[in-house]
């Protein structure tokens, strides 16, 4: 009895020395702490009495529990106002972004792998730019080219054009919220059916033309159901993506008091209700783990094996007199999601006055102009504004930081899960770094904002820091990271770690000089996603940025709720350069780390 | 001296027993080869040995050294063991030149740089990848490659050579080059070699001693000619040999003229058998132990030629008899027509038996 005894601690110690083991314990810690510990204290916090809640309640007693939020917030006076109506705008919303967007990237996807249409190379090339620019880049763009006298400032250029003042249901709400959003997600399924496009094989296809069956019957019958999965897939991962975001709808919503479900978030955190965003986050995640999981549901039943594995034949359909039109539609749509607005916003920025659109008007003062009291307060150029390079900086530092920090956790979680493979601890870690994906955005920001703000043992509070945010991105960044992660590191087989123990070196030296060359250029792309989304995050970061920690992204915001556009436009030109620039940058690395 | 000292060893894969309870030691100098069908456990085996999968229980010995006890909780990292590995898949480090790769274990060990240098020259030498210092492993061919392998692991100059079927992704020219290169390097290191192999010439060829697996448990281990010859099982048996040794199912039983076995289409006298009279057994008969003679004969067997297979060097002849295909290995050329009637002679000395229940070898007392 005593000998198993010894013999099992032996066994288990055996086991612990592995170092996947302890590198998988270690990971699930640290997930804990980024993902589950921040859910659990602002579950908790929707359910105690708050400091701030004594203005609102006599019986208030900071700490004890309470029902009182969400009383207040699903069955009081003003739950039409600060949770159902927001509930339905945000529904509405997305469920309409996600439709659009599945239909215009869908189609593009067939027209570019699937047909004749002209120029599909140039037009698969720009087809996932919109993408890689911030999401509220068309918001803004929206705004230069539609404002109308509503909110005071000047107004856009379609008054000036057309000498009518656009109607409010053009210019803000929903209207404006689905068109710019829909422009800006519609990559997503243009990436996923085009890639089932590529795979699928064209015999299944031409079996139902041997029976007779009319091309647009095959289309209808045999092309559109099997790819029902990667467009399902797609319109999941928009919507969950649309409801958690919060550049947009704040932009264009809150002009009129269109609020969604993510802006009363953040109204309800600056008018310092913080539980009432607490339990509007507490929603969204709910929505966004029901749809996740039909989602699962939903690809499991239909996920169809249509990889041949040999050389398909894939065969174009030709469209005949809809050539033209068809790829005159696929530009105007690039033109529409890209490089108009870009345009405008330029044309904006270099705007001495609002509203006057002659040429004589046209300066680069708002670029490198030096501070003049009559213009902007003062405030000069961004070029040689010591706030806007600082918080360039900031962004920068974030970025790359992020990049760096969740590349390495996830090829970390690579190796744990592929290592370990098919061992219970594997499994978990895996489906555990997918954790924060279920987690829309502003409400991430929510949860760190409810654990983080308060002091945690020794720990200071660390909201107003610099690494809250680096947190906060890291965790949110995580899932795709580890995916990338742990297919790069599929690709090195386990002999070549074994010859380096083999050799005598120890776990950090095999990491160090054989796991690490080989999964970098696999797990570049991982890299390049983090610095590419912290780049441009907004709604992540919204509720955490102090001034001290500012970053361009909430420095356009800053901008913007202050009415000047050309600060806020001249940033965001700028951050689209950063991001385009650290692709660009990224890519000539990989690229060359590939070659060796 | 046993250089490597396995006791009682099992390793569990879920609930597969991959390895049950294996003991075998490896004489210092000794090249021992793990021979068996895939999934017998004879990588594993090794495996275990170099400390890259951890035993669920037991003990390895190394030069003496206790490597890993299950008792004791006791385990020695792979690097400490004093072995070296030549993986099958090579394992080289595609992102390093060969010169890095070989040198590797070196920088591990903090090796003077001038050392180094020497010490990586003559491995590369010895392996004869001079001028090759440079190129990346996916540069060179298979047998190469092969040669990289090699040299890594003898810079490090290890006691032990563990190799896991090395030259199993070779051609068939470049696996007999190499098999020769393997042999002249385990002369001259004189290190203790444990061979991973499902290949049986090679075992054969290779090994001063070969231990058979099937199912995670040892068959025999025995020098080649001893499993050749007197194969301890008929699982051995039959493993053993190409083409195959002739089964045949039968009874021993006593005649008037004396003791018999009397086996489906054949019966051959085997006085050595008298103690086991009644018992029923398999005759094993090696092909080239049956002698071919044309016409009739009195105690020679007759049958028809069924097929003739000839293949340079020697010929296999296909003889059936009563419904069963005897295998008969022929040197140099024969003028056998299918069809023809041909006598088979056996020697009752060269025949094993076994009992049909269990397999075990009946000792016939024959050396």
């Amino acid at each position: 009895m005593n000998e198993s005894a010894s013999l099992f601690v032996n066994r288990l110690g055996l086991k612990l020395r592995q170092p996947q083991v302890i590198l998988g314990l270690l990971l699930l810690v640290v997930l804990a702490g980024l993902v589950v510990v921040p859910f659990l204290q602002l579950v908790h916090d929707t359910a105690v009495w708050q400091e701030a809640d004594r203005r609102m309640s006599r019986l208030a007693e900071p700490g004890d529990w309470t029902l009182f939020h969400y009383l207040r917030v699903f069955a009081g006076p003003l739950s039409v106002n600060i949770f159902y109506r927001p509930l339905i705008h945000s529904l509405a919303t997305s469920l309409t972004i996600a439709l659009t967007a599945m239909l215009l990237g869908g189609l593009m996807a067939w027209l570019v792998v699937r047909t004749d249409m002209p120029f599909k190379k140039t037009i698969a090339v720009f087809a996932v730019i919109p993408y890689v620019l911030p999401s509220y880049t068309l918001a803004l763009a929206w705004l230069d080219f539609f404002k109308n006298e509503r909110i005071g400032g000047a107004v856009g250029i379609c008054s000036y054009l057309f000498g009518v003042s656009p109607p409010d249901w053009l210019a803000y709400g929903f209207v404006p919220i689905v068109i710019t959003l829909s422009l800006h997600y519609y990559p997503f399924t243009y990436l996923l059916v085009s890639g089932a496009l590529v795979s699928l094989d064209s015999n299944l296809e031409e079996s139902g033309e041997v029976l007779g069956a009319s091309r647009f019957r095959i289309l209808r019958r045999i092309t559109f159901p099997l790819m029902l999965p990667a467009l399902i897939s797609a319109f999941i991962l928009t919507f969950s993506r649309a409801v958690g975001t919060f550049g947009t709808p704040y932009f264009l919503g809150a002009p009129v008091r269109y609020f969604t479900l993510s802006t009363t978030i953040y109204s309800s955190i600056v008018n310092r209700t913080p539980a009432v965003a607490y339990i509007g986050a507490l929603v969204l995640i709910l929505i966004s783990m029901v749809i996740i999981y039909l989602n699962q549901k939903v690809i499991g039943e239909k996920s169809f094996v249509t990889i041949a594995g040999k050389g398909l034949l894939r065969r174009v359909t030709l469209l005949g007199r809809w050539r033209w039109p068809a790829f005159s539609l696929m530009a105007a749509l690039i033109g529409i999601a890209v490089f108009v607005p870009l345009l405008l916003l330029l044309w904006q920025t270099l705007m001495l006055y609002p509203n006057d659109y002659s040429l004589g008007n046209l300066t680069l003062h708002y670029w490198i102009g030096k501070s003049q009291a009559t213009l902007a307060e003062g405030e000069s150029g961004i070029l040689r504004n010591a706030q806007i390079l600082g918080s360039a900086w900031n962004s920068i530092c974030l970025s790359v930081i992020v990049a760096l920090v969740t590349g390495m956790m996830g090829i970390l979680i690579g190796y744990a899960v592929v290592r370990g493979r098919k061992t219970r601890l594997a499994a978990v870690l895996e489906q555990g770094s997918f954790l924060p994906y279920l987690i829309p955005s502003i409400a991430f920001g929510a949860i760190y904002l409810a654990l983080f703000s308060k002091s945690i043992g020794p720990l200071p509070p660390l909201y107003g820091t610099f690494l809250l945010l680096v947190l906060v991105c890291v965790a949110k960044n995580l899932p795709f990271s580890a995916r990338s992660g742990i297919s790069s590191m599929m690709q090195v087989a386990g002999e070549l770690e074994e010859a380096g123990m083999m050799a005598g070196a120890t776990w950090l030296q095999r990491f160090r000089r054989i796991i690490l060359p080989l999964t970098l250029a696999g797990s570049l792309s991982g890299f390049i996603l983090a610095f590419i989304s912290t780049m441009r995050e907004l709604s992540l970061i919204i509720l955490l940025i102090t001034p001290e920690t500012r970053t361009l992204t909430t420095m356009t915001f800053r901008y913007v709720e202050q009415g000047y556009s050309q600060f806020a436009d001249a940033i965001i030109l700028l951050i689209v350069l950063l991001v385009v620039g650290g692709e660009f940058l990224a890519r000539r690395i990989g690229g060359k780390r590939e070659t060796i | 001296m046993a250089m490597i000292e396995i006791e009682g060893i099992t390793k569990r894969f879920g609930g597969v027993t991959a390895v049950d309870n294996l003991s075998l030691a490896v004489d210092a100098g000794e090249f021992l080869t793990l021979l068996g069908p895939s999934g017998c456990g004879k990588t594993t085996v090794l495996r275990m040995i170099a400390g890259l999968e951890v035993p669920d229980a037991g003990e390895i010995r190394i030069a003496g050294k206790t490597v890993f006890s299950a008792q004791r909780g006791l385990f020695v990292s792979p690097g400490k063991r004093g072995i070296g590995l030549v993986f099958q898949s090579y394992a080289l480090w595609p992102h390093m030149s060969v010169r890095q790769n070989v040198a590797f274990g070196l920088e591990i060990r903090k090796v003077d740089p001038e050392e180094m240098k020497r010490e990586v020259a003559e491995a590369l030498a010895y392996m004869h990848l001079e001028g090759m210092e440079d190129r990346y492993p996916q540069q060179m061919s298979g047998g190469q490659q092969q040669r990289v392998a090699l040299a890594r692991m003898l810079v490090a100059r290890p006691g032990v050579f563990l190799m896991d079927e090395p030259l199993s992704n070779l051609d068939a020219k470049l696996r007999i080059e190499m098999r020769a290169e393997i042999k002249r390097l385990h002369r001259e290191a004189h290190a203790t070699t444990v061979y991973v192999t499902h290949d049986q010439t090679e075992a054969l060829t290779l090994s001063s001693r070969v231990a058979v697996m099937e199912r995670g448990r040892l068959m025999q281990v025995a020098p080649p000619r001893e499993i050749y010859r007197r194969p301890a099982s008929l699982f051995v048996a039959d493993f053993i040999g190409s083409p195959t040794i002739n089964l045949i199912p039968g009874k021993i039983v006593r005649k008037s003229e004396g003791v018999f076995f009397d086996g489906e289409a054949l019966s051959l006298p085997a006085p050595a058998l008298a103690a086991h009279i009644g018992a029923e057994v398999t005759a094993a008969i090696r092909p080239e132990e049956i002698q071919i003679e044309t016409g009739e004969n009195e105690d020679a067997v007759s049958g028809e030629a069924y097929a003739v297979l000839p293949a340079g060097s020697e010929t296999i002849v296909q003889i059936r008899r009563e419904g069963r295909i005897f295998n008969v290995r022929v040197i140099g050329e024969t003028s056998f027509d299918v069809g023809e009637n041909l006598c088979m002679r056996f020697l009752p000395e060269a025949v094993s038996y076994f009992h049909r229940n269990g397999g075990d070898r009946i000792d016939t007392g024959r050396e």
